[in-house]
């Protein structure tokens, strides 16, 4: 042994000091870090209009800041201050959506296409996740329904999955996150060709931070947001239910296939008959299908508490 | 250095708190500051809880006293913690909606091991004192103070549930808690033996 790895008698004696010290900063230190990365606006995007139909002029928008640091994107960690921290760990170019399946006309996008292809609208939307919090977030994007059909589905498409990306270096994805990658997740074709559904490829007529799913992601506002798949690199269509993550994990424990938003049903850990809102202090009533009614057809005749 | 023992833990304990004061109005726990605030109460009453565990074994295994000295520090402070934490969750979380708090616990299990664990920390910390070691006499003390025990458990499944899958860390303090029980078990059965060997 070298004497240099010899405790000096001075710190020996003071060993107890150190102990307690050392006691009290891991206590101090070994609380979750909230310190929250400031994430950068992406470029401007061009020749976005804004739906009247879809304005929600009585609900008050979330600041920029919070629809970008409070976020669930396991691949990029599992705490909410993760995706913006590792906002830079996500490679949003070059990148492609390949749209395979039940298709007459398969296809593999670049991205730029696609933000030529379709007429970008702003749309706010509620949205509320399955923790019991929610948003209100000026998405901007174009309707899933117009993207779908320019592939021809054909008679057996009678669902639509989603794969989002797994690229090596997401720290998420290279450690233990509790859940298999890539994400997976699913719609029924009708629900995915109802007017509400949105291909979104930005945010406060910027092109879509990275923490919520750059460049391009789905937002299904009647649903849990986890359904809404973030950085989407296939879309398949089929004619089985396609297995989703969430639905996979512990066989289903965590939510159905379905998981629309209804008060009634509870969570396995929670009750979901009120929300917090980011921003306000009591928890508010959550809303029948987040509060857009106009897809309650859409499951008509089915048990929403077997299909929750 | 023995006097200033008890003072530098309560300082110690009194530090989580302090540094959650300060981000809380400085408005830097983020997006959700109440959720912040009942996860990280809930975190420091369960690192506590586990320091407690630990002070015996840090006796049996590296021959420390001086940990059993805070040992009734760092329990009343736990319990400190454990009740801020329950105070944000029923009041400033629920709204003290009596209604819905009372489904919560009966409908879902992680809330129930979080009331539970604090429930049984209740009869401890009122009965931590030298006048009710007194009261109750030493051996029935000792009992009721097993409880701690399955508190550990119940606020280890409590943390776990926590998390829609099991995190890492999680399962890492779980772990710990489990080998602070072991080392109890192993030290008891050994115990047994020497008596049985030198009757």
């Amino acid at each position: 042994m070298r004497s240099s790895e010899i405790t000096p008698k001075r710190l020996y004696v003071r060993r107890r000091e150190f102990l307690k010290l050392g006691a009290g900063s891991a206590l101090a230190l070994s609380l979750p870090a909230f310190a929250k990365a400031k994430v950068e606006h992406g470029p401007k995007l061009a020749g976005v209009t804004a739906n009247p139909k879809y304005a929600l002029p009585e609900e008050k928008k979330n600041a920029f800041e919070d629809i970008t640091t409070y976020n669930n994107f396991y691949e990029l960690g599992t705490d909410k201050s993760d995706p913006s921290e590792n906002a830079g760990k996500l490679q949003t170019r070059p990148w492609t959506v390949s749209v395979e399946g039940e298709v007459g006309k398969p296809r593999k996008w670049d991205i730029e296409e696609i933000l030529k292809s379709f007429p970008i609208e702003e749309r706010v939307y509620r949205l509320r996740c399955v923790e019991a919090w929610s948003m209100v977030i000026p998405w901007d994007g174009f309707p899933l329904a117009d993207f779908l059909k320019k592939h021809d589905p054909t008679s057996r498409a009678k669902y639509v999955a989603f794969e989002s990306a797994v690229q090596p270096q997401m720290p998420g994805v290279k450690g233990y996150a509790g859940i298999p990658f890539p994400y997976l997740e699913g719609l029924r074709i009708d629900e995915a060709t109802h007017p509400l559904a949105l291909l979104v490829v930005g945010l406060y007529g910027e092109a879509l931070p990275n923490p919520d799913g750059a460049p391009i992601r789905l937002i299904v506002p009647w649903k849990y947001g986890f359904k809404s798949a973030k950085s989407i690199v296939r879309i398949k269509l089929q004619e089985t239910q396609p297995q989703t993550t969430w639905n996979q994990y512990g066989g289903g424990v965590e939510y159905g296939f379905y998981a629309n938003v209804n008060p009634e049903v509870d969570h396995p850990r929670w009750s979901q008959a009120k929300e917090r809102r980011i921003g306000e202090f009591s928890r508010r009533k959550t809303l029948m299908f987040n509060g857009y009614p106009e897809v309650a057809s859409l499951y008509a005749g089915m048990d929403l508490r077997k299909f929750y | 250095m023995k006097k200033a023992l008890v003072p530098a833990a309560f300082a110690a304990c009194c530090v989580p708190l302090l540094w959650l004061g300060i981000q809380l109005l400085t408005s830097n726990l983020g997006a959700n500051p109440i959720e912040a605030l009942l996860d990280g109460l809930g975190y420091v009453a369960f690192v506590l809880l586990a320091l407690t565990l630990a002070c015996t074994p840090a006796q049996i295994l590296l021959g420390w006293k001086w940990p059993i000295r805070i040992r009734k520090l760092l329990g009343d402070f736990c319990f400190f913690y454990a009740c801020l934490h329950l105070l944000t969750y029923t009041v400033i979380d629920q709204g003290f909606d009596l209604r819905a708090i009372a489904k919560d616990v009966l409908n879902h299990k992680f809330i129930f091991l979080g009331i539970s664990t604090w429930l049984l920390l209740l009869p401890l910390a009122i009965t931590s004192t030298q006048g009710w070691q007194r009261r109750l006499g030493f051996r029935r003390w000792k009992r009721l103070h097993r409880l701690v025990y399955l508190a550990g458990g119940l606020a280890s499944f409590h943390f776990l549930l926590r998390f829609k899958t099991p995190r890492l860390e999680t399962v890492a303090w779980i772990g710990v808690v489990c080998a602070l029980l072991l080392v109890r078990v192993v030290e008891a059965a050994r115990r047994r033996a020497r008596v049985i060997e030198s009757p």
